[in-house]
């Protein structure tokens, strides 16, 4: 295995890592702030693919299809939030586990009854192809581009989060919900604000990662459940813990399903390997999980400590 | 769970007409009407092919007058939603309640193996219009069991074996972690002579493959064949061509990871590449040309291989129908008729082995432009494989 292929590798890592952090963020977010287990977040990431989907054939152009995406999702995720969410926060998690599936079923059959099971997105032309990264290390450029903007994108959150009042607010209501209240913190505003841009944040990973795989009903579900896995390896609220713990589940996956194949072709007969290798692959991420619960049962950085 | 019976209006002629013969024939009688339960996965993200094949059934149904064999068909669908346990239940239904003459429409072997105890056990024959597991081509074939569609490794073997025409040395091989992943890469080795270079199990229902197209790159293979179904194939494809791949290295798909579902999602990038199939939109023969024409005049949209295969197996059961006229109670005479498939399939020529799986050929197809903007897949003029049966039919102890 040379150089080049591991670096290639740990690009390939970062970004899905990055992508996963987006999706985390506003569910950690949402899980910590609120206190509420939101099941419906993977349905706003499909929401958001199939919004960009749609306004890139509109208006013909990538970019202001993204961009009018994310929007439109912040505005949607408000709304949810405003019109139906609110009244699960003072319920049990199994109340709000049970109407946030129930949301799901209606997400994915009303986008199914909008748009179609499924519609098409490609990358822009301009980046269709590959860029030679270093010599013999050709690269997607689109790939890049998702790069790109999830570091740009963490760290606009960072910002957010660490230097501005409404990031103090923010950690102050993961960290101590009562008292943040009783210190006369809006938590009503606050919550509506927390769930758009954690549902916009939804929008930039679906509409960027719509290209690469496809936009269709029900592509929320699956990725949800890594997402509940880096929340829980971070922290439960904590935005620090979501962008650790969403690059370290995207370089154990990466690397489970590259790095781990060719140690096992090494070490064990090859009719052991070909069969361990995936076997392990599949489970690396939640074998990972387990241990970081063994040792720090609040997750790596628990807001509330 | 959604029960939609679509029952056909009969006109009295043909009412009196099949009475008149009933009061003829003496010992078993001529049914009254022809009972199908059709049982398929209709919603979810792996619909499409379920859809596809109800569609190319009902259009065959309607095309005949509301009839299969000169008899009333009655067509009850109902939507296994993709669960092995619920298409368990619904065959149950059909058969017990119900009490349908024949079952048909499971797209996805796991599924039907599960349900298919259901109909076997209780005497009711099983019409699958799309899985074919190797299983029930070998040991545990059944009398009442017929594949109208391809033994599932067979397009694999195509490709195993169109590799070889093409002198390719070294191919990559790419498949889900799972039984069928396993069945169909076996299928290509079966029948490449090169060296393999690298084979991948990957995540049934993985979407992104950045990590493998690395792999792929680094090995450096003449061409890869991957295994993908559904939505992992759209990706993979996407995903290959946007690392560059396809420049150096030839990519050989399965026909129904190239077919109409997945050339609209991927798009320009599909065109040039190479599948294999035993059907293709542009056969000529009557039969197909009729179908091309009477479906997308039907369903404005371009028919899959799936769709093709709901067609032929409507048309199996007329013909069947037809040759016993009507009489469905004499199930000896019902099996023979099927086995003998007096009906011209979309497919062209084919025959049912003892086994009761298709042989027939198949064929290399590659993606062109439809003259319209869209693009469609276009079959070379000579079969890959001619006359093409299956590798398990010496353990079959049936011999009919």
């Amino acid at each position: 295995m040379s150089g080049l292929l591991i670096l290639e590798q740990s690009l390939n890592g970062l970004q899905f890592g990055l992508m996963l952090f987006l999706l985390a963020a506003g569910l950690t977010l949402v899980f910590g702030v609120m206190d509420m287990i939101n099941l419906a977040h993977g349905s706003l990431y499909m929401v958001g693919a199939f919004l960009a989907a749609w306004l890139v054939r509109l208006t013909g152009s990538f970019v202001l299809g993204v961009v009018g995406a994310v929007i439109l999702t912040g505005l949607f995720g408000m709304a949810l939030e405003a019109g139906l969410l609110r009244t699960l926060y003072a319920r049990d998690h199994l109340s709000q586990v049970l109407a946030t599936f129930a949301l799901i079923l209606i997400l994915n059959d009303g986008v199914k009854m909008l748009f179609g099971n499924d519609l098409p997105l490609s990358a822009p032309d301009a980046l269709a192809g590959p860029v030679e990264l270093l010599p013999g290390l050709p690269y997607p450029a689109y790939r890049l581009l998702i790069l790109g903007v999830g570091v740009a994108l963490a760290f606009l959150l960072y910002l957010l989060v660490q230097r501005t009042r409404m990031g103090a607010l923010v950690r102050a209501g993961a960290s101590n919900r009562e008292m943040a209240t009783a210190m006369g913190v809006d938590v009503k505003r606050l919550f509506t604000f927390v769930f758009g841009i954690g549902a916009a944040l939804c929008a930039v990973a679906g509409a960027l990662l719509g290209p690469l795989l496809a936009v269709q009903v029900g592509m929320g579900e699956n990725i949800l459940i890594t997402a509940f896995v880096v929340v829980v390896i971070g922290g439960i609220g904590s935005i620090r813990g979501a962008l650790i713990g969403a690059i370290l589940v995207g370089a154990i996956d990466t690397l489970g399903r590259t790095l781990l194949q060719h140690l096992f072709r090494e070490f064990l007969p090859p009719q052991w390997a070909s069969a361990a290798g995936p076997a392990v692959a599949s489970v690396a991420v939640y074998v990972f999980m387990a241990v970081v619960l063994a040792v720090k049962p609040q997750g790596l950085f628990p807001a509330r400590s | 769970m959604t029960t939609r019976p679509v029952t056909f209006c009969l006109a009295a002629q043909s009412l009196t007409l099949s009475l008149a013969l009933s009061l003829l024939t003496v010992g078993a009688h001529a049914a009254d009407k022809v009972k199908i339960g059709f049982v398929s996965t209709l919603s979810g993200p792996s619909s499409a092919l379920g859809v596809d094949i109800r569609d190319g059934f009902l259009l065959a149904v309607k095309l005949n007058g509301g009839k299969l064999g000169n008899l009333p068909a009655e067509v009850l669908i109902s939507d296994d939603q993709f669960k092995p346990d619920v298409a368990k239940q619904l065959f149950e239904k059909n058969i017990k309640r119900d009490k349908v003459d024949f079952m048909t429409g499971v797209v996805f072997s796991n599924i039907m193996l599960a349900a298919l105890p259901e109909a076997l056990d209780n005497n009711t024959i099983y019409i699958s219009p799309n899985a074919a597991p190797s299983s029930i081509a070998g040991k545990d074939c059944n009398a009442l069991f017929f594949a109208v569609a391809w033994p599932n490794d067979a397009y694999h073997e195509a490709a195993g074996q169109y590799a070889n025409t093409r002198s390719l040395k070294s191919v990559y091989l790419v498949a889900p972690n799972y039984q069928a992943g396993k069945d169909s890469l076996t299928g290509f080795k079966r029948m490449f002579k090169g060296t393999i270079s690298g084979e991948n199990y990957t995540k049934l229902g993985q979407l992104d493959y950045a990590a493998e197209l690395a792999e792929i790159r680094a090995a450096k293979p003449q061409a890869v064949y991957a295994f993908l179904p559904g939505g992992m194939g759209i990706n993979f494809i996407k995903q290959f061509v946007g690392a560059g791949l396809g420049k150096d290295t030839t990519l050989l798909l399965p026909g129904f990871s190239a077919d109409q579902d997945v050339i609209e999602p991927v798009g320009g990038a599909m065109a040039g590449l190479f599948n294999t199939s035993h059907w293709s939109p542009d056969f000529t023969n009557p039969a197909n040309i009729k179908f091309m024409a009477e479906f997308q005049k039907e369903y404005k949209r371009v028919p899959t291989l799936y769709a093709s295969q709901g067609y032929d197996s409507a048309l199996l059961i007329d013909a069947a129908v037809r040759d016993t006229k009507g009489k469905l109670d004499d199930r000896k005479a019902v099996l023979t008729a099927l086995k003998a498939a007096h009906f011209d399939s979309v497919r062209g020529p084919f025959k049912f082995n003892t086994n009761q799986y298709p042989i027939q050929n198949y064929y290399v197809r590659t993606i062109g432009t439809d003259g319209k903007g869209g693009l469609i897949n276009k079959s070379f003029a000579e079969p890959i494989l001619k006359n093409h049966g299956d590798a398990y039919v010496q353990s079959c102890a049936m011999k009919r």
